[in-house]
């Protein structure tokens, strides 16, 4: 048997949006998916009054961190549910880092990080669930490797397992949000 | 990890109540305090325990109902935000005199930044003026810890203590262990001693002298004395921090390589900062960095202040949220290195504002009151309806229940003016029971000229859609009283009050002029402006709205009367001129933008 030792995983990650469409869901689905793979976890989330529709964004960090936020150029990722929200969190990321970003049309402008574009907002309508661009774009990211290494630090799988472990006792919207998680994951969408 | 689960500070508050043996839970919802209540709830159904848990009409109220449950030997807890313990602040100043018999905690979430606040107030500094003892947790976990430290040391002394998370602790979200639930299995009892719980002034005298003794030995109580986070270090300089900024700099020393060179102290009690630390630090003449928020109530303390710095010598920012990207330049700076990435980064731009909600009610009533008084001054309160202030339908605000007070104050100024404006309150139904009560009594008996507008959506909207005195429910859905708004503002004296659906426009805006009407002529109106919230779930479903799909023909001439002056998320548009659109995902069918655009071309 080969045994490997894979360095611990420590990842940070942002992830923005507008109040509503669900920033708090995905960033809570990957800390569980964190908490599952035996990693310690911090976050720090918007509530109150910008969830009226303001800009929202939570900071995710996975390893071995005290702070609950990112300071700016070190997150490995950001996750955008609207188009603007890069230029808001552009400066968080580190170079050589990833953002993933929902997006009509391709997004440029960015030459220290990989911008990755798609179209949830189509992948959602194409579903029936305008509400579902938050687990869309979740399923793209999982989706995406750079330089042949995962964009996240857990994978579709993980994801599913946490779904199912939070919604036990609600089969639709667990349905819905598989559904959902895997447009994105198959999504075709990207630019 | 197998006992670890992910949880929101709150949570995490909440358990440390549950595992402590508390009994008694009182709140009123603010944030960033409010999810702390409905979460202890849930713990104590899980767990299935035994323990009163309620919101209070206000602050005030539910320190009351707690510290007196406290009296009977029975642990109790109230939580709010910063700005509650201002409300509270009466009777918190009383309870420290005569300090209680069960434990007593007193949790005020702090706001740096301020993310959703009036103010950026330190609520240690009220445990200072109180003399009450506080905590000042840096993460969900150790904000957990301090509820067991809390108790222990509240009921050592006798003395009320107060746990004071910030934002980022409230709201940070971190694996924490679940710990056993203690079984206290207390009697309550009152015990009579009208000397020390109905003290005159002379007794409060020796009451004063013995808290001030009180005061003295916890600062010496070892159990929450700074920690030196990394005692092999002993060199000539040394950071002391608390709270959040202690988890901020824990990291950032690391990532500098600082950590075995600069000495970390952690405050866990900043006041009363304890007497051998100060000693200890003033001795080893080292240079001290002292960081911490929002007022240097830690730095404060320290008599002999030559080599430290901190907010009082401007080292340290006074005014803001202290974020890790500032907080890394300070300590690089102070420890003489260069902080990692010195390279300019763009400026963040701005993001959204937030808005009302599509179909939200309050929407229609500002539209209605602008339209009825065109004019006129519009006071306002704290609530989602803060957010009328986008669509010029919010002038003034202060705080809880000052809409109808600064009305009276307008009115008083300018009643003999020759053209005395119209003026328009308006403030949800949850803060007219919170302090608008007492300020419309007033109005009434020096018979002020104005509207108040109760903006009734049934519930609390803007902290989490929690019930009000009329709901009907309690928070875990028990039934309770309703108590009747028309029959309260009758019952202050009020002879117009009149009750609408702000979705009617058309009536809604006839039914505000009249009320104007009578103001203008006779005293002060009431309108009660009637329209469940749409977010809250908790109401029942034959409330609900008929869905009315609306569309914009090609009568819309791009002039934006209704994005301008309606604001809703659901009006959208491509470019300056184009014609409005309706946004599908974001229409909720509530049908008022029918009435608001001046070229009749939005219809079903």
């Amino acid at each position: 048997m080969e045994l490997s030792v894979t360095p611990p995983i420590h990842q940070q990650i942002i992830v923005s949006g507008v109040g509503g469409q669900g920033v708090l869901l995905i960033t809570r689905l990957l800390a569980e998916a964190a908490m599952m793979k035996e990693c310690r976890v911090l976050t720090s989330e918007t509530h109150g009054m910008a969830q009226r529709g303001g800009t929202v964004v939570s900071h995710l960090k996975v390893g071995d961190f005290s702070s609950p936020l990112i300071r700016p150029q070190a997150a490995d990722g950001l996750l955008a549910l609207k188009p603007e929200n890069i230029a808001q969190y552009s400066r968080f990321v580190k170079p050589g880092g990833w953002a993933v970003v929902n997006s009509p049309a391709a997004i440029s402008g960015y030459t220290d990080f990989s911008v990755i574009s798609v179209d949830a907002d189509t992948d959602a309508r194409a579903i029936g669930n305008l509400k579902s661009v938050n687990l869309i774009l979740l399923g793209a990211a999982l989706s995406r490797t750079s330089e042949g290494v995962p964009l996240l630090f857990c994978n579709y799988p993980n994801i599913q397992a946490v779904l199912h472990q939070q919604y036990p006792d609600a089969p639709q919207t667990l349905e819905k949000f598989l559904i959902a998680l895997n447009a994105g994951f198959s999504s075709c969408r990207f630019f | 990890m197998e006992n670890r689960h992910l949880m929101l500070g709150n949570q995490a508050i909440a358990r440390g109540l549950i595992e402590n043996g508390c009994s008694l839970a009182t709140s009123y919802p603010g944030t960033p305090a409010s999810e702390i209540l409905p979460e202890v709830v849930k713990w104590a159904r899980d767990e299935h325990l035994q323990l009163h848990a309620q919101w209070a009409v206000n602050e005030k109220v539910a320190f009351e109902i707690a510290y007196t449950a406290s009296l009977t030997g029975l642990r109790a807890v109230v939580s709010m935000k910063q700005v509650g313990l201002n409300v509270a602040s009466d009777p918190l100043m009383s309870a420290a005199y005569m300090g209680n018999i069960g434990g007593f905690l007193i949790i005020s979430a702090d706001d740096p930044g301020p993310h959703s606040s009036q103010t950026e107030q330190d609520s240690r500094m009220m445990a200072m003026m109180a003399k009450i003892p506080v905590l000042d947790p840096d993460s969900p976990e150790q904000a957990k810890d301090m509820i067991a430290w809390g108790y222990a040391l509240s009921e050592a002394f006798q003395i009320p203590v107060m746990l004071r998370p910030a934002t980022r602790v409230c709201h940070a979200r971190q694996d924490v262990a679940h710990g056993p639930i203690i079984s206290l299995d207390r009697t309550p009892a009152f015990q009579k001693n009208p000397p020390r719980w109905a003290a005159t002034p002379n007794f409060r005298l020796q009451l004063h002298h013995a808290l001030e003794k009180k005061l003295q030995d916890i600062s010496q109580h070892a159990a929450t004395a700074p920690i030196h986070c990394n005692p092999e270090v002993i060199g000539d300089k040394a950071i002391v921090v608390s709270g959040v900024a202690a988890a901020h700099v824990r990291e950032i020393l690391k990532d500098l390589h600082l950590w075995d060179k600069i000495s970390l102290y952690q405050v866990l009690q900043p006041y009363p900062l304890h007497t051998s630390f100060i000693e200890c630090l003033e001795k080893n003449g080292s240079e001290i960095l002292v960081i911490e928020e929002t007022t240097p109530v830690i730095e404060m303390q320290i008599g002999n202040r030559r080599s430290v710095r901190g907010k009082i010598d401007g080292y340290v920012p006074a005014v803001g949220e202290l974020l890790p990207e500032a907080i890394e330049k300070i300590v690089a700076g102070f420890a003489g290195v260069l902080s990692a990435p010195s390279i300019s980064l763009p400026p963040a731009k701005p993001g959204r504002r937030p808005t009302l909600c599509a179909g939200c009610p309050h929407r229609a009533s500002f539209f209605a009151i602008k339209k009825a008084a065109p004019k006129g001054i519009y006071t306002s309160d704290i609530g989602c309806y803060t957010l009328g202030m986008n669509l010029g339908a919010v002038d003034t605000f202060i705080c809880m229940g000052a809409a109808i007070s600064q009305a009276e104050g307008f009115y008083q100024a300018l009643k003999n003016e020759p053209k005395r404006p119209d003026i328009i309150a308006t403030l949800g139904d949850s803060t007219f029971f919170h302090a608008g009560i007492p300020a419309l009594i007033d109005a009434v008996v020096q018979n002020v000229r104005f509207v108040l507008v109760i903006l009734d959506n049934r519930t609390t909207a803007m902290t989490g859609n929690q019930p009000t005195p009329s709901s009907g429910r309690g928070i875990a859905g028990e039934p309770t009283i309703s108590v009747d708004i028309e029959a309260l503002v009758r019952g202050c004296g009020v002879k117009f009050c009149q009750t609408g659906d702000p979705y009617d426009v058309p009536a809604f805006i006839s039914l505000v002029k009249t009320a104007i009407k009578f103001s203008r002529e006779t005293g002060p109106a009431v309108v009660i402006s009637r329209r469940p919230c749409l977010l809250d779930r908790t109401q029942p479903p034959e409330t609900r709205p008929p869905v009315i799909r609306v569309h914009v023909t090609e009568n819309c001439d791009g002039c934006h009367y209704c994005i301008q002056h309606f604001e809703c998320p659901a009006l959208v548009t491509d470019s300056d001129d184009a014609p409005v659109r309706i946004d599908p995902a974001g229409c909720s069918g509530c049908g008022v933008c029918i009435h608001v655009c001046p070229k009749k071309a939005i219809t079903i």
